[in-house]
Formats: C-alpha cells, sequence, structure tokens
C-alpha cells in the first residue's frame, strides 16, 4: 500500500514539472510585460532594460527554472496589475473557491448517486425515464447557460411577480453585507452558485452510477444473495450499492480539473471571488504571474486530488489492494 | 471512408419460416436497420439537418441583414415583425441566432472533423505499433488531465487571436487526444484477433491491416466520440465567448448572443433575449448527443435493438 502511494507520487513529480514548464513557456510567450513602454521615447532603450530587471532576456528554460525554484519557496513574485504578492493573491483566492468545490461535491454525489441507485433498481419505469430525459437536458446545457436561466427564473421572476424587498436566493457573492459565517444567508448565497457548478457532473455522475448499478445488479453474487432469500431491501444496499460506488470514484476524480474549469464560469456569473475570478481577471490584464501561480496551484490540487481517489478506490476494492 | 469487405450477415432476429432461405444483409444495411429503428436520432438528424439548412442559408432565409440595427424601434419582445423579438440596438434576434449558428456549427463541425483525422491516425499507430508513440500517447493525456481544459482554451485563444479559425485549431489541438486514446483501446483488443492474423498470413500489408481490417471494426465508437467532440466543441466555443474571452462583435455566435443578452437577466421582461440563442445552443447540442447515442446503438453488432 505505501509502496503504491509512493509510486504514484514519485510518478506525478515530473508529469507537474513538465506541465509547469509548458504553462510557464505559454504564458510567457504570450504575454509581454514590456508592451506598456513601446511608446515611450527611446523605447528600445527603456524596453531592454525593464527586460533585464525582469529576467527576461534569459533564456526560457532559465526563466522557468528560477520561477519554478522560487515558487516552491513559497515566492510567486508579484502581480503585474495590483503589485501585491501573488501567493497571498492565491491565498484569498482559494477560500471561496473551495467552499464551493467542497459543498458542491458533496451535494452533487449524493444526488447522483441517489438518482443514479433509483434509476437502476426501477429500471424502465417513469422515474427512471424522467431522471433519464433531464440528465440528457443538463448534459447538454452549458454551466454558464444554465446560471443565467437559474438567475432569471428563481431569482428574478420571483421579486418580479411577488415583489418581493429582496430574493429568496441571492445571486451575487458568498454573504450579505456585514453578514459572515455559517447562517440562512450564507446558504441562500450558496444554492445557485453550487447548483450551476455541479449541474452538468451530477447528470453525467448519475448516468454512471445508474450503468454500474445495473451491471452489479446483473452479477452472479446478487443472484445468489436473492436465491438465499435476502430481503430485496439488503441486497440492494449491502450487496449491490457498495460494490457499485467504485466505478464512479474514478469519474469523480478524473473530474476534478473540469470542476475548477467550472470555477471559472461559476465564479464570474455569480460575483464571487475565488479561483475562477482570478483567472479571469488575470487572463484579460496579461497578469502573468499571476497566472503561472494560479496553474501551478491548480495542478497540484488536481494531483492531490487524483491520489485522493486512488486511495479511497483501494480500500472500496480489496482486489486493487494486492498490486 | 473503406468499409470492410461486405461479409454477408444473417440477421437472426427475423423468425423464418420454415424451409426459407435466410436474407443475407451487408453490414451497411445492418447498421441502416437498426439506426432507423431508433426514433430520437431520426429526429435529431431532422432537426440538425434543418439547423444547418437555416444558419447557412441565413443569407436568403433571415428576415433582415446581419447586424442591421433600428434604434428607432424600442426593443421588445417576439411579434409577427420579429419572431424572436429585438435586442437593445434594435436588431432582430431571429436574424442574430441564424448568422450566430453559423459560427457555432462551423466551429463544431470543423473541431470534429480535424481531431477525428488527426485521432484515428495517431490512435491507430499507438496502438498497432505500441512502443514510443504509444507512451507519448499517454504522457501527453496526463499532462493535460491535470490543468482545467476551460482555462488552456482561454489562454490559448488570447494568444492566437479570437477568430472562428483560432477556436477550430485550439479545439482539435486538445480534442484529438481523447479520440486517439479510445481509438488505441479499440485497436489494441482488435488486432489480437482471428481475423487479423488470417489478413496477415494471406499476405496483407500493414497499412492494409490497419486501414482495412482494424479501423472497420472501430468506426462506432469513432462516430461517437465525433459526435462528442461536436458537442464539447460548441459548449466551449459558447462559454469562452459568454465569458469575454472568445469572440467578439460584429462576429456573431450563440456565445456573443448570450453575453450581450446578461443584462437581461435582470428584467424578466428581456428574457427572451437568453431563451432563444439558448435554446437553438441546448437543442444542438442534444440533437448531438441523441445521434451518437444513435450511432453507438446502431455500430454495435450486440446491440439488441
Amino acid at each position: 500500500m505505501l509502496t503504491y502511494i509512493v509510486r504514484r507520487i514519485v510518478y506525478s513529480v515530473p508529469v507537474l514539472i513538465v506541465a509547469s514548464f509548458l504553462v510557464f513557456w505559454g504564458v510567457r510567450t504570450t504575454y509581454d510585460p514590456t508592451a506598456k513602454y513601446r511608446n515611450n521615447r527611446d523605447a528600445a532603450r527603456v524596453i531592454a532594460e525593464k527586460k533585464h530587471e525582469l529576467g527576461l532576456d534569459k533564456s526560457i528554460v532559465a526563466q522557468w527554472w528560477t520561477w519554478l525554484t522560487d515558487a516552491l519557496h513559497g515566492n510567486f513574485g508579484t502581480s503585474y496589475r495590483t503589485n501585491d504578492s501573488v501567493s497571498s493573491m492565491l491565498r484569498h483566492a482559494l477560500w471561496p473557491s473551495i467552499q464551493l468545490m467542497f459543498f458542491g461535491t458533496i451535494f452533487a454525489l449524493i444526488i447522483a448517486i441517489g438518482v443514479g441507485v433509483y434509476s437502476a433498481v426501477k429500471q424502465y419505469s417513469a422515474g427512471d425515464y424522467f431522471f433519464t430525459g433531464t440528465s440528457y437536458f443538463f448534459i447538454a446545457m452549458p454551466a454558464f447557460l444554465f446560471g443565467l436561466l437559474a438567475i432569471a427564473l428563481l431569482v428574478t421572476l420571483p421579486v418580479e411577480k411577488f415583489h418581493l424587498s429582496e430574493p429568496i436566493l441571492y445571486s451575487v457573492g458568498l454573504h450579505s453585507n456585514g453578514q459572515s459565517g455559517f447562517n440562512l444567508d450564507y446558504i441562500r448565497h450558496l444554492v445557485l452558485p453550487v447548483a450551476t457548478l455541479v449541474v452538468q457532473s451530477v447528470a453525467v455522475w448519475s448516468r454512471f452510477q445508474r450503468a454500474s448499478m445495473l451491471d452489479v445488479l446483473n452479477a452472479d453474487y446478487v443472484r445468489t444473495a436473492r436465491a438465499k432469500g435476502v430481503s430485496e431491501r439488503t441486497v440492494i444496499f449491502r450487496h449491490a450499492f457498495r460494490n457499485a460506488l467504485i466505478p464512479l470514484v474514478t469519474v469523480v476524480a478524473l473530474d476534478t480539473a473540469f470542476l475548477i474549469g467550472g470555477l471559472v464560469i461559476t465564479e464570474q456569473i455569480f460575483a464571487i471571488s475565488g479561483m475562477g475570478r482570478l483567472f479571469l481577471d488575470s487572463l484579460q490584464g496579461g497578469d502573468a504571474p499571476v497566472l503561472l501561480g494560479w496553474f501551478l496551484v491548480v495542478a497540484i490540487f488536481v494531483v492531490v486530488f487524483n491520489l485522493c481517489a486512488d486511495l479511497a478506490y483501494s480500500i472500496l476494492d480489496p482486489r486493487i489492494r494486492v498490486s | 471512408m473503406t468499409t470492410a469487405p461486405p461479409l454477408p450477415n444473417v440477421d437472426t432476429e427475423l423468425a423464418l419460416p420454415a424451409g426459407a432461405e435466410p436474407v443475407a444483409r451487408s453490414n451497411w444495411q445492418l447498421f441502416r436497420r437498426r439506426f432507423f429503428r431508433h426514433k430520437l436520432a431520426l429526429i435529431s438528424i431532422v432537426v440538425l439537418l434543418f439547423l444547418i439548412v437555416v444558419c447557412f442559408g441565413a443569407k436568403w432565409i433571415a428576415p433582415y441583414p446581419k447586424n442591421q440595427t433600428n434604434l428607432l424601434i424600442t426593443p421588445g419582445g417576439p411579434s409577427a415583425k420579429h419572431w424572436f423579438g429585438t435586442n437593445g440596438v434594435g436588431q432582430d434576434m431571429l436574424t442574430q441566432v441564424l448568422y450566430g449558428g453559423q459560427i457555432s456549427l462551423k466551429i463544431g463541425l470543423a473541431v470534429a472533423f480535424f481531431s477525428t483525422i488527426v485521432g484515428v491516425f495517431v490512435g491507430a499507430l499507438a496502438g498497432f505499433y505500441r512502443g514510443w508513440l504509444d507512451q507519448g500517447l499517454s504522457r501527453l493525456v496526463d499532462l493535460f488531465l491535470i490543468v482545467p481544459e476551460l482555462a488552456i482554451v482561454g489562454i490559448a485563444i488570447q494568444r492566437l487571436g479570437a477568430t472562428d479559425t483560432s477556436f477550430i485549431i485550439v479545439l482539435a489541438a486538445l480534442g484529438w487526444m481523447y479520440i486517439a486514446r479510445v481509438v488505441r483501446g479499440q485497436v489494441l483488443s482488435i488486432r489480437e484477433k482471428e481475423f487479423v492474423e488470417a489478413a496477415r498470413a494471406s499476405g496483407a500489408s500493414t497499412p492494409r491491416i490497419i486501414v482495412r481490417h482494424i479501423l472497420p471494426n472501430c468506426i462506432g465508437p469513432i462516430m461517437v466520440n465525433a459526435t462528442l467532440a461536436i458537442a464539447a466543441a460548441v459548449i466551449f466555443e459558447a462559454t469562452l465567448t459568454y465569458l469575454g474571452l472568445g469572440l467578439q462583435p460584429p462576429a456573431t455566435s450563440w456565445g456573443i448572443l448570450l453575453n450581450q443578452a446578461e443584462s437581461a437577466v435582470t428584467s424578466t421582461s428581456q428574457f427572451y433575449l437568453v431563451f432563444f440563442p439558448g435554446l437553438f445552443l441546448v437543442v444542438t447540442v442534444l440533437c448531438v448527443n441523441f445521434l451518437g447515442d444513435g450511432l453507438r446503438d446502431a455500430f454495435d453488432p450486440q446491440s439488441e435493438h
């Protein structure tokens, strides 16, 4: 088990390093921080000076290595836009995003597993068809469109229809002014962004859970259990359900990067200052140091999450532990 | 596209009267029979063809010229003159939605085309020859699994300039990997089959074995993934454009229309500005996905239908 974990970590390191170089190369060659001096008097000299000052006159590999070693010491440089330290910007942005991801993943799993198991147990029932249709619909709907429709139909419409002084569900930020902590206000802010973030994942995961539950329900050992006279309830929850969870773990882990991409959309629509918005603002502002730090943090997060999923996998499935 | 030599297939689904000869059907006939039983896929094909015709024929069909503004009329919801209503600068939404569809559909179809060609090529070679190409493909996929695709596409579009061509290049450059991985897996299992052995024994060259014997047996997964690529590309373009990272006016796409309609969300009287482009977007993706399902069932010889 321990060797397995160590092997996985050792394997992730080169992937991370290569990814960080590619991102560095891509970002550095896309944005020229000296572009704003181009119209200066004797621009050539100023640009050359600035380039030297920022270390841009060295080779891309040397620049990357300096950046990476600094980053590993926690120094991501300073933002071109705000002149703040990138690591503190990332730290501030992480917290709202972690909240969204945390609640999003939990709710998505509960709903997806519930719907998937129901659809499998009652295969071809009206409920199964309903959930199948709904999931097709939500898979086809881009997340940002869901967010827009949710705001229009669940925030704006009730306010206009019932002349409310404030909406039931909020569409801006995570807290009202002066509010903090876990309270009703927080939940009213959280519902729509979390729904927007995970609606597609719920749809996909529930289809997946349905398929894997059906596989298990048709397995021989389930028939054996039924033949022994085990009650249907026990068959479904003790014999089938636990084994049907295993394939879902892989899918959920693989979707981490997709969910982080979803943060960009969700946080933009709901004006939440997390990682997604930081990315968007930095991209539009040509803020290379923030983008580089952002990618590194996100990549490490995804790798760690995948590792956790692998561990969960081997705990759920004893057959894997042997290797 | 080449197909395998049409071995006569016996359709076992028909209960034959005693003594009657079984009807021989080609793979293509079997495919057609199974596909035409998939009602949703059939409807989807009709809807998609309709969308393609009205969008690419917008020049002749659209009631007003593209991007024509009319500041004299007050923006309003659907009416007899403006079926989909008009936006803040008096553009006819029906016209804009049709022209917008041109770009969205073009990107979707082109990305699916190019990523399928490259993906099948690389995947087939990686699966057949294994070795460094296979290793490289796996490592490359690993690399892209750890960073959000949306972020990569966002940066790449910034770099190449926000045009429909750069969308096609970037999305195809990312999309081929999925198809390559699927094809690789298929080729890996098919190359061990007896009929490949037989072909080799009868002196078929390697390219001939890959093109005539292996690839035709992967056609199902390839087609399904091509439809998935269309759907993904359409969604990506709309999402990035909506976020302001993609196409800019005077170009028009469903993403641009939704981006411009964002303010409409604060007032339900302008809900139609989101509704119509959104409807076209969702219907397109939905139909493409149903089509993929239909193709999968039709290409799968084991399918019950």
